[in-house]
C-alpha cells in the first residue's frame, strides 16, 4: 500500500498522565493516507488514552501533533472532527434512541435557517452507505436500538466516513462480534483505506490485524516497543512485543522494558 | 416489487434501499402494531385511557360530565396541568427531575399578582416578570444539576421546599391575592367569539394538512424513505376531526339559564396549541432538540458528538420553569387568585402523571410535547370526575399516587420490553 508519502498524522513526544500515573512516555506514532496502522497492546498498554487524546478528549501533557505537515492544537472533540480525525469507539457512541441517519449527522446537523434538512441528510447517508457497500440495514429510518452488533459497527464507521475525514481510528470494532459480522467489518475497514483515509486499528486480535494491516505499532506499558511493517514481522514477534515489550532485536531496551515490570 | 425512480436507482441493488419502495397500508399498520407489540407504545395508553375516564365517568354521572358547560370546565381545567408538563418533558427528555416545577409555578403567579395589586403594574409588565421569575429560577436548578453535578432530584426536591416558603413570605400566611386584571382572568374564563373559534380551527387543521401532504410529497419525489400517501391522509383527518369536533362542542350554549349566551373557545386554547406548536417544532425540526434526544438516548456519545451537554441540560430546566411560569398564570386565572399553596400539593405529580401517559419516558430519550397534551387531558378528567363525583379529599390523594405510579409502570414495563426485542 502507500508506503511512502508524509504521514497525514504524526505524533511526536507525547506525554500524558493521570495524577501521580504517567500513562504515556514519549510516544511517536504517525499514520499515512491509505495506510491501516493497526495498534495494538495489551490492557493497560495506553491505546485508549492515546487515541483520546489525538481525539481532544484529553489533553496532552508535553509532545507534538502534526497534521498535513503542520502543528496543530487539539482541544476538544471539535478540532479533532474539524480537522478530519474521526473515531469509531468500543462502547459504540450511537443514540440508540435516534435512527440511522441522525446518528451519522450527530452534533453536525445540516440545517436551513434553523430547521433541519432532513430529506439532504438522509439522500448523504444513503450515498456514504452505498459508497461502503454496506448492504444489511433494513431502512435508514430504522432505529439503531433495533440493529445487531455488525449493524451498529457498521453504521458508527459510516459515519465517520461521512464527513470529509482523513484519519479514522477504530477502537477494537471486532471485539463483540460474530465471525460473518467480523468479516463485514474487516472489508469495510480494508475499504475505508482504499478510498484514501488514513485508518488507525486498535485490536486485540492478531487475525483482524493481520488480515487488513499495512503497519503495526506496538505499545508497551505506556511506551512505543516497535512500528514496524506487518510483512516484516510474525504473529508470534507482535505477540512477544505486545507481552514483554521486546523481540529479537525488536522492541524496547532490555532495561526499559524491564524498568517497567 | 417496484422501485422509485431518478436517485433511488443508483442505489436500488443495495438492501437498505428496501425502505423507499412503495409500501401499502397494510405493511405499515403491521409495523405499527409490530412496534407497539416491543413496547413502541406511543400515544396508546392515553388515549385508551381517556376513553376508559369518559365511559367511566358518564357512567357514574350521565347528566354531569359530559354535559357542555363541563367539557368547557375540562379544557380549562386541562390549560395549567399540560403546560407544566409541556415544560418537564424537556427534562424528562434528558432523564432528569424537576420536582420543584409545580411550586416554581405558584412563585411565579405569586409574583404576578402581586405586581398587578400591589404594584399597580399593567398586566404585561406582572406576566413578563412571572416569566423571568421562571427563567431565573430554571438557571438556578440548572446551573446545580449541569455544573455542579448535584442530582435534579435533590436539588429540586430542596427547591420544592424552598420555594414554597417564598410564596407564603410573599403572599402571607393565610393571605390570598386576588386576580382581577381583565386580560388575566379572561385566559380561563372568558371565550373567543364562536366564528373567530372556528376559523382558528379552520385554519390549523388546513395549515397541518399542507404541511404533512408537501412533506409526504417531497420525500416521494426525492425518492426517501416516507410513509404510505393513505397513512398521511388518515392522520390529517384525525387531527382536523379533533380539532373541528372540539370547536364544536365549545362553540354550543353553555350559559346555565336561557337569558343569556355563554358560548366559544376559551382564550387559553389557543394559547396552549401555540406552546404546543413551537415545542413540536423546536424537538422536531431543530439541532436543539435532535441533541436533546440524543443526551437522553446516550450522553457520552452526544458529547464525543461535540455537543455542548452542560449547556443543554441547564437549558431544559430553564425550560421547564419558564413554561412553569405561565402555567402558574393560567392557574391564577382560572382560581381568580393566588393562595400561598398555590402549586404545592399533587400539582407536580399530575403534571409528571400528564406526561408519562402521553408517552414520555422518565429514563431519557423518548417524548413530545403532544404527550403533554394528551396526559393533561386525562389527568384533567381524572380530577374533573373526582370533583363530579365528589370524592373525599383522602380519595383524591390516593388516587393521584395511584395513577402515577400505573404510569411509571407501563413506562418502566414498555421499556423492558423495548430492552428484549431491541428497539
Amino acid at each position: 500500500m502507500a508506503e511512502n508519502g508524509d504521514p497525514v498524522l504524526r505524533l511526536t513526544g507525547l506525554n500524558k498522565s493521570f495524577g501521580a500515573v504517567h500513562v504515556l512516555h514519549d510516544v511517536d506514532f504517525a499514520v499515512r493516507a491509505g495506510e491501516v496502522m493497526a495498534l495494538v497492546g495489551d490492557n493497560g498498554a495506553g491505546k485508549s488514552t492515546l487515541i483520546k487524546c489525538i481525539a481532544g478528549i484529553h489533553p496532552i501533557d508535553s509532545g507534538t501533533i502534526e497534521f498535513d505537515g503542520r502543528q496543530v492544537e487539539i482541544g476538544g472533540p471539535r478540532d479533532a472532527a474539524a480537522l478530519g480525525i474521526e473515531v469509531v469507539y468500543q462502547d459504540l457512541a450511537l443514540a440508540d434512541n435516534l435512527d440511522i441517519v441522525q446518528n451519522m449527522f450527530l452534533g453536525r446537523e445540516r440545517r436551513r435557517g434553523i430547521v433541519l434538512d432532513e430529506d439532504s441528510m438522509e439522500q448523504a447517508a444513503r450515498e456514504t452507505l452505498a459508497r461502503l457497500s454496506v448492504r444489511t440495514v433494513k431502512s435508514v429510518r430504522q432505529q439503531v436500538a433495533s440493529l445487531s452488533g455488525g449493524q451498529r459497527q457498521t453504521v458508527a464507521i459510516a459515519k465517520a466516513a461521512l464527513w470529509e475525514s482523513k484519519v479514522v481510528i477504530l477502537d477494537e470494532p471486532t471485539a463483540a462480534l460474530g465471525v460473518a459480522q467480523t468479516r463485514q467489518v474487516l472489508d469495510l475497514v480494508r475499504r475505508l483505506a482504499d478510498t484514501g483515509h488514513a485508518v488507525v486499528l486498535i485490536s486485540h486480535n492478531m487475525n483482524d490485524v493481520f488480515e487488513v494491516a499495512d503497519r503495526v505499532t506496538a505499545l508497551y506499558l505506556g511506551r512505543v516497543a516497535a512500528d514496524v511493517k506487518r510483512a516484516d514481522v510474525t504473529t508470534g514477534q507482535v505477540v512477544e512485543l505486545i507481552t514483554a515489550g521486546r523481540s529479537g532485536d525488536l522492541g524496547l531496551a532490555p532495561a526499559t522494558a524491564a524498568e517497567n515490570i | 416489487m417496484s422501485i422509485d425512480k431518478g436517485a433511488a436507482m443508483k442505489l436500488a441493488d443495495s438492501d437498505f434501499a428496501a425502505d423507499r419502495r412503495p409500501r401499502d397500508v397494510r405493511s405499515a399498520l403491521g409495523d405499527y402494531w409490530g412496534r407497539v407489540r416491543s413496547g413502541d407504545l406511543g400515544a396508546l395508553p392515553a388515549i385508551l385511557g381517556l376513553a376508559g375516564l369518559v365511559v367511566l365517568f358518564t357512567a357514574l354521572r350521565p347528566e354531569t360530565f359530559l354535559s357542555e358547560r363541563n367539557i368547557a370546565n375540562l379544557f380549562t381545567q386541562a390549560m395549567p396541568v399540560t403546560i407544566l408538563a409541556m415544560g418537564l418533558v424537556f427534562v424528562l427528555l434528558l432523564g432528569e427531575i424537576d420536582l420543584s416545577a409545580g411550586v416554581a409555578s405558584g412563585v411565579c403567579g405569586g409574583v404576578m399578582a402581586k405586581l398587578m395589586v400591589d404594584a399597580g403594574q399593567p398586566w404585561y409588565v406582572a406576566v413578563l416578570s412571572a416569566v423571568a421569575a421562571g427563567i431565573v429560577i430554571g438557571t438556578a436548578i440548572g446551573w446545580l444539576v449541569a455544573v455542579v453535578r448535584i442530582p435534579s432530584f435533590v436539588v429540586t426536591l430542596a427547591l420544592f421546599l424552598g420555594l414554597q416558603g417564598i410564596t407564603l413570605r410573599l403572599i402571607g400566611q393565610g393571605g390570598t391575592v386576588p386576580v382581577h386584571d381583565e386580560v388575566i382572568v379572561a385566559l380561563a374564563n372568558k371565550n373567543m367569539p364562536v366564528w373567530l373559534g372556528w376559523a382558528l380551527a379552520a385554519v390549523t387543521a388546513a395549515g397541518y394538512a399542507v404541511i404533512q401532504l408537501w412533506r409526504w410529497r417531497r420525500q416521494h419525489e426525492r425518492g426517501l424513505a416516507s410513509k404510505p400517501v393513505q397513512l398521511v391522509v388518515a392522520q390529517v383527518a384525525v387531527v382536523a376531526v379533533a380539532l373541528l369536533f372540539g370547536t364544536y362542542v365549545l362553540s354550543l350554549d353553555r350559559a346555565p339559564s336561557p337569558a343569556i349566551t355563554l358560548a366559544g373557545v376559551p382564550w387559553g386554547v389557543p394559547l396552549v396549541a401555540l406552546l404546543l406548536i413551537v415545542a413540536t417544532f423546536v424537538l422536531g425540526r431543530t439541532a436543539y432538540g435532535r441533541h436533546l434526544y440524543a443526551i437522553g438516548g446516550n450522553a457520552e456519545a452526544a458529547r464525543r458528538a461535540g455537543i455542548n451537554v452542560t449547556r443543554l441540560r441547564m437549558s431544559v430546566f430553564m425550560i421547564c420553569s419558564g413554561l412553569a411560569a405561565i402555567a402558574g398564570i393560567f392557574a391564577a386565572s382560572r382560581l381568580n387568585s393566588v393562595t400561598p399553596d398555590a402549586g404545592a400539593g399533587n400539582t407536580l405529580l399530575f403534571a409528571v402523571g400528564a406526561a408519562v401517559i402521553g408517552g414520555t419516558s422518565l429514563f431519557g430519550g423518548r417524548g413530545r410535547a403532544r404527550d403533554a397534551v394528551l396526559g393533561g387531558l386525562v389527568v384533567a378528567s381524572i380530577e374533573n370526575g373526582l370533583g363530579l363525583l365528589g370524592a373525599k379529599a383522602y380519595v383524591n390523594f390516593l388516587i393521584t399516587g395511584a395513577v402515577l405510579l400505573l404510569a411509571a409502570s407501563i413506562d418502566a414495563l414498555a421499556r423492558r420490553r423495548r430492552a428484549s426485542t431491541g428497539r
